[in-house]
């Protein structure tokens, strides 16, 4: 079972710059991840990348997990990795079922903006600020969101 | 309506070229907007999608023993490779120990596939650039390992070979024999291709200084893998975060600093040499043991045990019919494919499938450098640059 992670230096960094920003900790086969509430995320992130100590300059991936039928129902996932000192860490914003939206992060780090407009292809979740939020994956005129956890597999049309 | 390039307002007209998805030297079914002026590239967009065969959806409906399979599907040049990171992704949720012998053959078999998706691209970079011949040299190479891969899986690519707590079987005698002919064989033919190409003028003037990319532009665009190498970053997965005992193993990680074509280049066929030497010491001092883990509940048991257990039956019978139930919790494990950061994020909901299966591909990521390093070159530098990225399209689409 996940548990609280003891002492972590990114973790300590991030209380001391803004205390409100961690929301929830967590600790899973030594991965931590951070939940952040959404509007404090795109400074927390260019907090971590820019910091000398951290420098998360990385961004590994980007995904979403919905929990559909709880609330709230989506889950942004970011991987966050230091090519100096080789850290990882996951970041999580915790977004409501109903018009699901959060900053865009493509301003701190251009790689978010395939990852970005996967998301919103596969789940529609909106990131607001993205230069070019169109659909990916999928058709243009593609309707619905097949990744949520309410799109059927089959039988669907 | 499909995607295009949309137009500057008060900037009078250019040409737009959709280059794809029916293109030979797209490799695959990539497909590109080009604005032009006469030949040159002004701006550029890319258009994907036309594989995509929802991978992550489907892993959520089979159990974790029957996606391994679909691994193998996403990047069809390297699927030991996709296996792997899958795989460890599952034992890392588990928490489960691999036994030496089997993370030996694991690391000798991702070599091998390492060596063989580079010569595939070796191959097609070649003949994208007009080098007809290096194409056949390259197949018949590659043919000697998949060889390999069909004597210990039964399968030339979609071998699915590695299982949740090791190998799916034991290799059967004298494949060490046909390694062994590969690895004394490969130095020299690698010799050969750097003959007919590292010094070669036409190939030098088709790749050097095209597709430039610096390392901080690269870092900040996700690049990974032997294009970030060429780049001058000394980032490799292997040395880094060490899995499957590679912390064992006595290699180099070849970088170049000039983030062109060439470079990339460079850097791909020293790769290979690198992992010939891999292989080499894993042949040499392969352990002895069994190749799967002692895990009842979740690795199926040896089949001579089911004959004589009615536990080990049980398991079997358990782990085939409903699957195993990892604990609750999410893990981030990365492998470094042939052509980057391969990455499965698992989440588990403690039931028999995963609750979601994030794939972080390499290709997918490394395809946002594209349309920015192209702007400001000729039409017949982007085929040069597309090959040297290296993209699979099955594992961009996913």
């Amino acid at each position: 079972m996940p548990t609280q992670p003891e002492s972590n230096s990114i973790l300590e960094k991030l209380r001391e710059f803004n205390s409100a920003a961690v929301e929830d900790t967590q600790l899973f086969r030594g991965e931590v991840t951070i939940h952040i509430p959404p509007h404090h995320l795109r400074r927390v992130c260019e907090f971590l990348r820019d910091t000398p100590e951290l420098s998360l300059k990385y961004l590994s991936d980007l995904t979403a997990i919905d929990r559909y039928p709880n609330e709230p129902r989506f889950e942004v996932v970011y991987h966050l990795h230091s090519l100096e000192s080789f850290q990882r860490l996951r970041l999580k914003v915790r977004l409501p079922g109903d018009d699901p939206k959060v900053e865009s992060v493509v301003t701190v780090w251009p790689g978010a903006n395939a990852f970005e407009r996967e998301v919103f292809d596969l789940f529609g979740i909106r990131f607001e600020g993205h230069p070019y939020l169109r659909r990916i994956l999928m058709p243009e005129d593609w309707e619905g969101h097949p990744l949520r956890k309410d799109y059927p597999t089959e039988g669907f049309r | 309506m499909p995607i295009t390039l949309e137009k500057i307002p008060g900037q009078e007209e250019k040409v737009i070229l959709s280059m794809g998805p029916q293109h030979p030297a797209t490799h695959g079914v990539l497909r590109l907007v080009l604005e032009l002026e006469g030949e040159t590239v002004v701006r550029a967009l890319y258009d994907i999608g036309y594989l995509h065969t929802g991978f992550e959806k489907s892993f959520e409906k089979l159990t974790y023993h029957q996606d391994i399979t679909l691994t193998d599907r996403m990047d069809y040049l390297a699927p030991l490779s996709n296996n792997l990171g899958f795989c460890l992704a599952v034992e890392k949720l588990i928490g489960l120990e691999i036994p030496p012998r089997a993370q030996w053959i694991r690391v000798l078999l991702t070599e091998l596939t390492r060596i063989q998706s580079h010569l595939v691209w070796l191959g097609s970079h070649a003949i994208d650039l007009g080098a007809m011949s290096m194409f056949l040299y390259c197949f018949r190479e590659r043919e000697e390992i998949l060889h390999i891969f069909e004597m210990v899986s039964g399968q030339r690519m979609m071998t699915s070979f590695f299982r949740v707590g090791g190998l799916a079987l034991e290799p059967p005698p004298g494949w060490l024999k046909r390694v062994e002919k590969v690895v004394q064989q490969l130095p020299a033919r690698i010799e050969e291709y750097e003959t007919l190409l590292t010094k070669n003028p036409i190939w030098l003037r088709r790749t050097v200084g095209i597709g430039k990319i610096s390392a901080e532009d690269a870092v900040a665009l996700s690049l990974s893998g032997p294009s970030l190498r060429a780049s001058g970053v000394k980032w490799d997965i292997r040395k880094s975060e060490p899995y499957s005992s590679y912390e064992k193993f006595d290699f180099e990680i070849p970088t170049r600093p000039d983030g062109d074509v060439y470079a990339r280049y460079m850097v791909r066929v020293e790769e290979m040499r690198q992992s010939l030497r891999i292989v080499r010491q894993a042949m040499e001092g392969l352990p002895e043991g069994p190749v799967r883990a002692k895990a009842p509940h979740f690795v199926l048991p040896e089949r001579e045990e089911m004959k004589t257990s009615i536990e080990a039956l049980i398991y079997h019978f358990k782990i085939v019919t409903e699957g195993f139930c990892p604990p609750v919790g999410e893990v981030y494990q990365t492998i470094e494919s042939p052509r980057g950061e391969l990455g499965f994020y698992m989440v588990s909901d403690g039931s028999p499938r995963p609750f979601r299966c994030h794939v972080r591909a390499p290709s997918f990521a490394n395809m946002q450098t594209l349309p920015k390093v192209i702007v400001g070159h000729m039409i017949a530098d982007v085929v040069a640059v597309i090959a040297s990225l290296d993209p699979i399209l099955g594992e961009v689409d996913r």
